[in-house]
């Protein structure tokens, strides 16, 4: 079991937004901002990424769900399962992307960037993202 | 020596041995929101690399802006894009040249 430290308000958080996330890709899994959350397999084969997505697609999606429905049920844990802190490592990572590519980061030092609200909750769940790949890699 | 004569010769239809032939490989890009430590994290969870390998394969991403991390057939290929792209992997697949 892993043990969460985490305070009332940042498990508030991690209960909504994953949800708002699946809600906005199940309504519009096409939409610009999701564009890093389903790449291409194929990037210069439109026919065999048509196949791709028809025979995968919708497993993609679900999983992708499954992930944030689990991190949102699981929010005010005390201790999480192995398989549990699993899911939070992808939905954080999926947040992260889609939060990631409507503000546009970027790779160098974030010292241009704005410190608003989403900047700073994109950081956060980047901290947070860190910490369970440490614990998942016994390195916490 | 007798000269034969001249006969159109096909092109032999090799297209599907070589397709079979040549294997297909997984390329990881890189982007600006994975984190280092995750893709590393996730390359030794999905092929069993070891920390160190995995490390290297994120370097190569990291700077030289992608990096082959598995090959085989195209189905092996296309499952193991498929397992990236699960963890939201920048994964796609080409054919050997």
């Amino acid at each position: 079991m892993y043990r969460v430290d985490l305070d009332t308000e940042d498990r508030a958080v991690l209960r909504e937004l994953p949800l708002q996330l699946s809600r906005a890709l199940v309504s519009n899994p096409k939409g610009e901002a999701f564009r890093r959350l389903s790449p291409p397999a194929y990037a210069s084969d439109p026919a065999a990424e048509d196949e791709y997505r028809r025979l995968v697609g919708q497993d993609l999606s679900d999983a992708k769900v499954a992930a944030l429905e689990t991190l949102a049920k699981t929010a005010d844990a005390k201790e999480l399962t192995e398989e549990e802190l699993d899911a939070w490592l992808r939905a954080l990572n999926f947040v992260r992307l889609w939060l990631g590519t409507v503000l546009d980061v970027s790779e160098d030092d974030d010292a241009d960037e704005p410190e608003d609200p989403p900047h700073i909750l994109y950081h956060a769940l980047t901290w947070l993202q860190a910490l369970v790949i440490d614990a998942l890699s016994g390195e916490a | 020596m007798p000269t034969a004569a001249p006969v159109e010769i096909k092109e032999p239809e090799t297209t599907e041995v070589t397709d079979v032939a040549r294997p297909w490989k997984v390329i990881v890009w890189n982007d600006p929101i994975n984190l280092m430590s995750y893709v590393t994290f996730v390359l030794q969870k999905l092929f069993g690399y070891s920390k160190q390998k995995a490390h290297k394969l994120m370097m190569d991403v990291h700077t030289t802006g992608k990096a082959v991390v598995s090959s085989g057939s195209r189905e092996k290929a296309e499952l193991d894009v498929f397992r990236l792209h699960e963890h939201g992997l920048w994964a796609t697949m080409e054919q050997d040249t």
